[in-house]
């Protein structure tokens, strides 16, 4: 005869409903392994999809996601003449927060080196890759901007003319992709009196100097447009990616790389340590303290509900005790109870999580072998929640039972 | 001629020390035959269910022999046998409230008996069964103890006492929760536990009015047992 099961139907409303807290206790802890793990998949999704083999970044930076980086784009053509170098890319990162139809609109901005990189990597989930050098952009469905949604950035409108899922940078924003001197244009987008200003300025430092005393044409230079000052230079990228020619020793090409003052050079894998080591790191560290807070609280409401569970019956123990009922008896009923409450809010934890865990603001990825050992977790838990009501029971004398 | 059903001889129970000591049983002695039934009667305080739970193997005495079933079980407070399963094997018990378990029904309370006394499940419930319908409350063995009146109860108490065939029964005041015609009736209950199950059964009781039932009175008075004289038993022969 099983007297856990017995009790608990005995007791079914209080067993539902802690049963029920320690259920949403229990998907709290899933969730945040699930969050840990969806930050790592976020993290590491675009280092992964955009297919380089070496990242070549600033000089003595850890860029470009780490932190900032600037190279200058034509790096692009110096990476391309290195012998094993199949393709080189220039690459902009950076995070926009902007207004749109009045509401907050932050993303990350990626930029693909057009005509060559036209976004064909992308997994698109709907439209199609960029078609022209400038005006679109392909956009994850987390933007929330249906396809022909025309998005106001700085002094140009984009078109959004693909759709990807799930595609979002470090820190949980949707990811967008433009060609490069877009994204450029984006990230450098200043007012025009900033503009107007920066030209003034210009021509007056000309001025101050002598040449610009002599050669008065150049005072108008100054005054135009950056892009028509041979002497400034073109907008940086943030980075240049590198595919090495099949069979080419990376090695190889990495050394040559790594051998030039200005840049820094990282394997794919080595900028998916960078991101994991710096930026989920502390995150990875705050989720496991909570989730071991919360792991704890877990026990200790189950542990007092036992325990509760057990004094409501001390009477009963001792009566098992008088008739001669086994410690393994006594003791059994209350392992067997503790273990209920805790298989039960396992369960309940993943069937909320089910329909939960998608309508969370970050990706939730559980994985089998998390489910495994939370599984094992609560067990451990589940029995020592139950050693305060069992050593309890052990301690009732059986003569309580003739007390009033 | 089989061992008395109990023995217990110069039981004395003392709690406390020095000025705080507070002698509870002074000298008692008291056998019962198998097939007996004896009624305990005595004054609050006067050490009846001291003596009765020395006996019941769950307040050892501090100084004396507990017998049961001719086996020596208590010298003083030392245990001689494992206490817990003795119990288990030979005593059966019956208080003023019938401590019926409440999450299970009757059938289990009986059941649970026989279980903790490795009887297989199948074969407890039978016997569990058997033992109700032979106390007359069979047709409730499905319903839980809230669902059943006082009297109903204390049956099924005294089917879980007698569960393992116990060769003493040990019953603490049983009809103080029942009205005169339910009391009579667990009393007729214990006496015919006694003479059918030939098992020696000790009653604690104030209740003057079921006496008759008994083969043997005693008193308790001051932590000493008082054989009462055959001619003040008030059961007819």
């Amino acid at each position: 005869m099983n007297l856990a099961v017995r009790d608990i139907r005995h007791n079914s409303g209080r067993f539902v409903f802690t049963t029920l807290g320690i259920g949403l206790l229990l998907m709290i802890v899933m969730g945040m392994g699930g969050i840990y793990r969806g930050l790592i998949y976020e993290a590491t999704l675009l280092v992964d999809r955009v297919g380089a083999d070496l990242w070549v970044v600033q000089g003595g930076t850890r860029g470009p996601f780490a932190e900032v980086s600037r190279i200058s784009a034509s790096l692009e053509d110096r990476v391309r003449a290195v012998p094993g170098v199949a393709n080189a890319r220039r690459f902009v990162s950076h995070t926009i927060q902007r207004v749109h139809q009045g509401r907050p609109l932050r993303m990350v901005v990626q930029g693909l080196s057009w005509p060559e990189d036209r976004g064909e990597w992308v997994p698109l989930v709907a439209g199609r890759a960029l078609r022209q050098a400038h005006y679109e952009m392909i956009a994850d469905l987390s933007l929330h901007l249906p396809l022909g949604e025309k998005v106001t950035l700085g002094r140009d409108v984009y078109e959004v003319v693909g759709h990807t899922r799930g595609m979002v940078g470090t820190s949980g924003d949707g990811l967008t992709f433009f060609t490069v001197s877009d994204a450029l244009a984006i990230q450098s987008d200043v007012p025009g009196e900033a503009v107007r200003l920066e030209r003034a300025a210009r021509r007056a430092r000309l001025e101050d100097i002598e040449i610009g005393r002599l050669q008065p044409l150049l005072l108008d230079r100054a005054a135009g447009p950056s892009g028509s000052i041979p002497a400034l230079s073109k907008p940086q990228v943030s980075a240049v990616l590198v595919t090495l020619q099949p069979g080419a020793d990376a090695a190889a090409v990495r050394a040559t790389l790594a051998n030039w003052p200005d840049i820094s050079v990282f394997s794919t894998q080595e900028q998916k340590d960078l991101l994991l080591s710096g930026m989920v790191d502390k995150a990875k560290r705050q989720l496991g303290l909570f989730r071991v807070l919360l792991i704890i609280i877990s026990t200790i409401i189950i542990a007092l509900i036992i325990y509760t569970l057990t004094l409501d019956k001390i009477r009963d123990i001792a009566l098992l005790k008088l008739i001669g009922a086994r410690n393994g008896v006594i003791g059994g009923l209350i392992l067997q109870q503790s273990l209920l409450m805790g298989a039960f809010g396992y369960a309940l934890a993943w069937v909320i999580g089910q329909f939960t865990f998608p309508h969370f603001p970050r990706l939730v990825v559980v994985e089998p072998s998390d489910l495994i050992s939370l599984g094992f977790i609560v067990l451990i838990i589940s029995t020592l929640a139950s050693l305060l009501g069992i050593w309890k029971a052990l301690r009732v004398e059986p003569n309580t039972v003739l007390s009033a | 001629m089989s061992a008395p059903a109990v023995e217990v001889q110069h039981l004395r129970k003392v709690y406390g020390s020095g000025h705080t000591e507070v002698v509870a049983i002074r000298d008692a002695s008291l056998t019962i035959a198998r097939g007996e039934i004896v009624g305990m009667l005595g004054p609050s305080g006067s050490g009846k269910s001291t003596i009765l739970t020395a006996m019941a193997l769950i307040n050892p005495p501090t100084s004396g022999q507990v017998t049961i079933g001719g086996e020596a079980v208590l010298d003083g407070p030392k245990a001689l046998v494992d206490l817990r399963a003795f119990r288990r094997q030979h005593l059966g018990f019956v208080f003023q409230k019938a401590n019926l378990i409440p999450f299970l029904t009757a059938l289990e309370n009986v059941q649970i008996a026989l279980e903790v006394n490795d009887t297989a499940p199948k074969a407890a419930r039978a016997r569990a069964m058997e033992l109700l319908d032979y106390l007359g409350v069979g047709e409730r063995a499905g319903n839980l103890p809230v669902a059943l009146s006082g009297g109903e109860q204390q049956r099924v108490a005294v089917a879980r006492a007698l569960a393992n065939n116990p060769s003493l029964i040990l019953a603490d005041e049983p009809t103080a929760a029942l009205d005169s015609q339910r009391g009579r009736q667990v009393m007729e209950l214990f006496a015919k536990v006694a003479h059918e199950r030939n098992a020696g059964v000790l009653v604690v009781t104030h209740d003057h009015r079921t006496l008759d039932v008994f083969d043997r009175i005693v008193d308790v008075e001051d932590g000493t047992i008082h054989e009462r004289a055959p001619s003040q038993t008030v059961k007819s022969s």
